[in-house]
């Protein structure tokens, strides 16, 4: 059930998925790649998944673990059991998440001071970042 | 005044011309509805539309509205004109919703303090809050129940939990016994086995160290009452302790020696393996209270020669109210039960487990070992960057064995700077001096004085932890706050003015009053 776990699963994919990050090049080589399991899919459901938690800490560890859960099985030959049995954890992880986010969504409370609420600066006058202090 | 009243009437002129036109209409409908029904009554009137839209006045359109005609009429752009009397401009005025976001405060952040109080407790982990849901909905039998369902599912549950908790320690599931807490066991363990031996009169000395967390200590000096003798030993500076004190305390009426795994303020670990030989050798029991170690570091029961531990769920990302004591059973060790009653927990500890807690005790256990790899390695990368960041301030001083210590607690002091009014600055971190439970007094921390740390050193010092989930961000922030009003705060002391022109504060023979 670990988010590990699920970034495990992703392990396989990591190896397409995860390069996909940083260099271009990667992400093309990916698409080279096949992809006969869906581990694309199903990293890209987790993260979005992760990006789901209303509090801070849990969302930047969702996304961070498992990117590199994907970063850690990145070079890893796996067999075919190994990826079955990966992409099975992942999608638990994948439930376990969608349970969770939207637990915490019924219970927000404030931000975090080193939150930004909305990123990017303010252009224009149309007062898109501005908001009402709560004290 | 003239303008705005010049724009009144042209207003209600209007409205009233578009009253007037409307009722006209309704006249010749009417007269036509006459001519028609005389007709043939087939025919409708045509009336217009209800939409939403008409209804209702766009606000957006109606300022917008305004604002030209503003412009039109005075020839400024509403808001470079200042209303006079209120500061504000006219663009403003005439938008009361722009109104009340203009006096706001532009938030790019939140108000929530970052947790930084990982030694108090932790935050619950989704996977943990996941796996207990079930138990508070329609798992809700109890697991001591033997004649139904109900009461099978949550004891299957109940001892998996016990596997992953016995798992993570190194141990057999039957020797670990559910309580409520790290203050529980650490009671149950030394009252029970100090009690259990000291009866035959044989056994009645026990042996800790000064910097044991209270539970133990307050423990002991019950024990006291009751007739033990307890010796409390001294630390070295470093908070580790001396192994030939430590072997030369130990007598042979000596029933249990109680040395905490690792310190929750200064985060020192003690050298387990070497007590645990001595203790063996010295054939007493060993206690350890493992709160803040347990889940954190590779532990070994056996390998440590531990006989009794204290292990608490909240500590490692799991929920409060659940603890659990490891107590061996080849050699077994034989406790005095504090609580008795139906027997539960081989009669150790009576009560009807609640199942939701031990399911997220056992979840926690198992994520925390899975992930130990994971999290200790970002947790002493963001304990370096925190302490590196932290020494670079003058003045500066870590508590504790820089060698041999927990790397999710950083205990600094930081000198000619009240750690408490540190504190009151440094609203927006969640942070504290030491253990949650002296929190409250103003004492300086009894751990730090055992140290041999002076009194002022001691008020100066603070504790940050980081956890698993404390992020690179946070870490960044709570340094820059903190060099921030650390310079502040020594700006506006006396001392530090003196220490700046190099007199040592020593030196000064401060005057009566």
């Amino acid at each position: 059930m670990s988010m590990a776990a699920l970034k495990g699963d992703s392990a396989f994919q990591a190896r397409s998925l995860v390069s996909a990050y940083p260099p271009k090049c990667e992400a093309l080589q990916f698409h080279n790649m096949a992809d006969p399991v869906g581990f694309l899919p199903q990293f890209r459901s987790l993260l979005r998944q992760s990006s789901q938690f209303a509090a801070y800490n849990f969302r930047e560890y969702a996304k961070r673990r498992t990117r590199d859960a994907f970063r850690e099985h990145h070079d890893k030959n796996l067999g075919e059991r190994e990826t079955q049995e990966l992409i099975q954890r992942g999608l638990k992880e994948l439930q376990m998440m969608k349970r969770q986010t939207t637990v915490s969504q019924f219970f927000q409370l404030d931000r975090l001071v080193v939150e930004g609420q909305k990123t990017g600066k303010q252009t224009g006058e149309d007062g898109g970042i501005v908001r009402q202090t709560t004290e | 005044m003239a303008n705005s009243t010049n724009v009144a009437l042209r207003q209600i002129s209007r409205l009233s011309s578009r009253r007037l036109s409307s009722s006209s209409s309704f006249i010749n409908c009417a007269s036509y509805f006459r001519a028609a029904a005389a007709n043939q009554a087939a025919r409708r009137c045509y009336v217009s539309e209800s939409k939403p839209d008409k209804a209702q006045v766009s606000v957006d359109t109606a300022i917008r509205a305004d604002q030209k005609a503003f412009t039109a009429q005075t020839g400024i752009l509403p808001e470079n004109a200042k209303m006079p009397g209120t500061g504000m401009s006219a663009d403003v005025m005439m938008s009361p919703a722009a109104g009340i976001l203009k006096q706001s405060s532009v938030m790019d952040e939140g108000i929530r303090p970052i947790y930084l109080d990982m030694q108090a407790t932790t935050p619950t982990d989704p996977r943990v809050l996941d796996a207990m849901l079930p138990f508070f909905t329609g798992l809700y039998g109890n697991p001591h129940s033997r004649t139904h369902a109900y009461g099978w599912e949550t004891e299957k549950a109940t001892e998996q939990a016990r596997e992953h908790v016995a798992n993570l320690i190194g141990a057999d599931p039957k020797e670990i016994i559910f309580t409520s807490g790290a203050t529980e066991s650490n009671n149950m363990s030394i009252k029970g086995v100090a009690r259990f031996f000291g009866r035959s009169g044989k056994k009645k000395h026990i042996v800790t160290t000064q910097t044991e967390h209270k539970c133990v200590l307050d423990s002991c000096r019950h024990l006291q009452e009751e007739g033990f003798e307890v010796t409390y030993l001294p630390v070295q500076n470093s908070g580790v302790v001396d192994l030939k004190e430590l072997e030369a305390a130990i007598r042979s009426d000596t029933a249990l020696v109680s040395i905490m795994t690792v310190n929750n303020e200064i985060g020192v670990i003690q050298p387990m393996e070497e007590i645990g030989k001595l203790c063996k050798m010295k054939k007493t029991f060993f206690h350890t209270d493992g709160a803040q170690a347990v889940g954190k570091m590779p532990i070994s029961v056996d390998k440590w020669n531990v006989d009794l531990m204290s292990i608490s769920a909240h500590k490692i990302y799991g929920p409060k109210g659940i603890g659990a004591c490891y107590i061996r059973r080849r050699p077994r060790v034989r406790i005095d039960p504090i609580i008795s009653g139906g027997g539960q927990e081989r009669g150790l500890r009576s009560g009807t487990l609640a199942p939701p807690l031990v399911v997220g005790f056992g979840e926690a256990c198992r994520i925390a070992k899975e992930e130990m790899p994971y999290d200790s390695k970002r947790i002493q990368m963001l304990s370096d960057r925190l302490l590196k960041g932290l020494l670079s301030l003058e003045h500066t001083s870590q508590n504790g064995d820089p060698e041999r210590f927990y790397p999710g607690c950083v205990n600094v002091s930081f000198a000619y700077v009240e750690g408490e009014s540190l504190l009151m600055a440094l609203k927006d971190i969640a942070l504290s001096s030491g253990s949650a439970c002296t929190s409250a007094s103003l004492e300086p921390s009894y751990v730090l004085r055992a140290l041999g740390n002076s009194d002022e050193s001691a008020h100066s010092s603070i504790r940050f932890g980081i956890g698993r989930f404390t992020t690179e961000s946070e870490i960044d922030y709570v340094l820059k706050a903190v060099k921030e009003r650390v310079t502040f705060l020594r700006e506006l002391s006396p001392l530090w003015e003196l220490v700046q022109d190099g007199i040592a504060l020593d030196s000064i023979e401060w005057s009566q009053h």
